[in-house]
């Protein structure tokens, strides 16, 4: 991404943002001996369905949740009635940590970050009025993940939904916590156990929904190069295969319902690459490293979004370009779902009027640009398909060494993949100091007067009014029963049975996240990182 | 030789997104100060406790969380009852304009809002230390 400022006839070394390294030009020199099949034909590097999005669009599915679950439920219903077509729910940090509202160290926190859910109270509210049998909804949780989609699947039973009907994503991704975002809270082992349950219980009586989202997105957001963020999500992805095969699962029985999120940063042409090269591997590995023979265990299907850490506070409208040109580089990669970041999103969270636009944005290159309407029009292109191989090639090399650590695990445990990260930020962070690297607004073409944007404000009165409910309900709910699913619930962690359907009881009787989640630290502990800087 | 500057770069707050932490942590240190880095979700108490501890004339904090409100009054107040009014306080993340006002007012010498470089944030550090020394 390095470009020169001036005309210049000297040498410029271009590359691209993970280092690869870019030719003047590129000739059929280039791609001798690459064999790429059509779209729909292994290993899918062209895309998993032959028609791709003449067949179906893409999800629009725009990542939202703020304040009370009454604000994200009106919030909900909004997107819904400006054509939004599946719903994705943030949660805040408490609820992401396994704390009810209630607890102190939520205090100042709840609400900020994405939707305060304490109990099953809580989801029905956040669902009111929106039939989940009519709605893929998708949910970004992991540590607590199996305690939310317990009560996802309650507020279905209350609606009389049945849940063979029930389609969504649960994110449930606990090792790329370790590795990047570091919202986890038992230690790995015990968190491999619970993800497995999800993916069981799943396979078993929610054959719709997509149990887990293996997501690059964070490594990315953490830092990391496009080449890392493929490299150790696909290794990540094949843990979760192996835990699955280690529980007597055939693997045909669970991998097709394996899902992916990927992120869609600046540099156009890698993105592309990655998310195809993503595809191959992944489709390979499944074969021929775990013997799947049913072919949707072959193929990678992907949500992606565009690259929050790519925003700027600078200059914010900006922001609206830059998400375009990676929304249209993850509708080029062939993915199946999509949310565009809002302009306004280096400031707060979005408002209504910054997230109306990110929308529209994916309606306009879905509905007026052409690019949908054939499938991977740039299949063949020299650059694009010997960057794809070449970045195979280096994820493939990440893939082999995590393999000689004896698997991600081990890896996470030695902070491999967590240095390998920080030195790739520290370095992309240098390269804007120095200028190599510009960004505009930032450290190119810069203004010094700007208008300020109306942001969002968390209401300060959501903490009280959580608060408030919360101890209603613990005073009005069977504690008793309460009482009697926790102890059942320690006794079933502390052995080798499904957590799901004690985890299910306990949401029934109304027990909260933090009371769920105090029954595992007590059982299985709680993680500290050693930090590597 | 001057003795080095001591910093004590913290991560306060249920947030686990440290990548800027990291950076500026890094950034402090290649710049030739004695940086200790706390980890993360740390308490106001235990972030006032390290300080004293190590002894550190800086203390940066990384907030994405929009928690800073809560958060940093509640550490101005323990850096005063502990008589540790002389240390240098940076928040760093993102604070809007108005919240950066109040945080200036309860004593934290600075706030760096997004896009920021790690030349200034060295900068401010050196001639504010300077100052105090």
């Amino acid at each position: 991404m390095a470009k020169p400022t001036g005309t210049t006839t000297a040498p410029v070394d271009f590359k691209t943002l993970s280092g690869i390294p870019v030719e003047t030009v590129y000739t059929a020199a280039d791609v001798a001996g690459l064999e790429v099949p059509p779209p729909g034909e292994f290993p899918y590097t062209r895309g998993i369905h032959e028609s791709m999005y003449q067949g179906k669009l893409w999800t629009m599915r725009q990542f939202s949740g703020f304040a009370t679950p009454e604000e994200t439920n009106r919030r909900y219903l909004y997107l819904l009635s400006q054509g939004q077509t599946g719903l994705s729910v943030a949660f805040d940090l408490p609820t992401l940590m396994g704390y009810d509202a209630d607890h102190a160290t939520a205090e100042g926190e709840v609400g900020k970050c994405g939707v305060s859910i304490s109990s099953l109270e809580d989801m029905e509210i956040l669902f009111r009025g929106i039939p989940l049998s009519g709605v893929t909804v998708s949910m970004t949780i992991n540590s607590p993940a199996p305690v939310i989609w317990a009560m996802y699947l309650a507020v279905a039973e209350k609606q009389g939904v049945d849940w063979s009907q029930l389609s969504g994503t649960l994110q449930n991704d606990i090792l790329k916590e370790y590795i990047a975002q570091k919202e986890y809270i038992f230690p790995p082992r015990p968190s491999m156990r619970l993800v497995t349950d999800v993916i069981e219980y799943a396979m078993r009586h929610v054959p719709r929904f997509n149990p887990i989202s293996i997501s690059g997105y964070h490594i990315r957001e953490a830092g990391s190069t496009a080449v890392q963020e493929l490299a150790f999500t696909l290794r990540d992805g094949m843990e979760y295969v192996e835990w699955g095969v280690a529980r007597g699962l055939p693997v045909d029985s669970f991998a097709p319902r394996l899902s992916f999120f990927f992120n869609a940063h600046n540099d156009f042409f890698e993105e592309i690459a990655k998310f195809r090269a993503a595809r191959k591997i992944w489709a390979e590995t499944m074969r021929d490293r775990y013997g799947a023979k049913d072919e949707r265990s072959w193929k990678l299907r992907t949500h992606a979004q565009t690259a929050g850490c790519s925003l700027t506070w600078q200059q914010p409208y900006n922001n609206i370009v830059r998400t375009t040109l990676q929304a249209l580089a993850a509708v080029l990669g062939g993915t199946q779902s999509l949310h565009t970041n809002s302009l306004d999103e280096a400031y707060a969270l979005p408002s209504e009027h910054a997230v109306t636009i990110a929308l529209r944005t994916q309606q306009v290159i879905a509905y007026e640009s052409g690019v949908p309407d054939v499938p991977d029009p740039l299949g063949g292109s020299y650059f694009i398909e010997s960057l794809t191989a070449e970045m195979e090639r280096e994820a493939r090399e990440y893939i082999r060494r995590i393999d000689h650590m004896g698997g991600m695990i081990p890896a996470i445990e030695r902070g491999f993949p967590q240095t390998e990260i920080a030195n790739a930020s520290y370095e992309y962070q240098h390269s804007i100091e120095t200028g190599e690297q510009k960004i505009v607004g930032v450290n190119a073409f810069v203004e010094h007067s700007e208008e300020p944007l109306e942001v969002l404000g968390i209401d300060p009165s959501a903490q009280g009014h959580q608060l408030e409910k919360l101890a209603k309900l613990k005073s009005r709910r069977d504690n008793a029963k309460v009482e009697a699913c926790l102890t059942s619930l320690r006794s079933v962690a502390a052995g080798r049975e499904n957590t799901m359907p004690h985890i299910l009881d306990a949401v029934r009787a109304y027990a909260t996240v933090g009371e769920i989640c105090d029954v595992f630290r007590e059982v299985f502990g709680v993680y500290t990182e050693t930090s590597v800087l | 030789m001057e003795p080095r500057i001591r910093v004590l770069v913290a991560k306060p707050g249920l947030d686990g997104h440290d990548r800027g932490a990291k950076v500026i942590a890094r950034a402090l240190r290649d710049a030739g100060m004695e940086v200790i880095y706390t980890g993360l979700r740390q308490t106001p108490e235990m972030i006032v406790n390290a300080a004293l501890q190590e002894d550190v004339q800086v203390i940066g904090l990384s907030i994405l969380s929009g928690a800073h409100n809560a958060i940093v009054p509640r550490m101005m107040e323990l850096l005063r009852e502990k008589g540790m009014d002389d240390v240098l306080v940076l928040v760093g993340g993102i604070i809007p304009d108005e919240d950066a006002a109040e945080l200036k007012k309860l004593g934290v010498a600075a706030v760096f809002q997004p896009g920021a470089s790690l030349e200034a944030i060295v900068d401010f550090i050196r001639s504010a230390v300077k100052q105090t020394a």
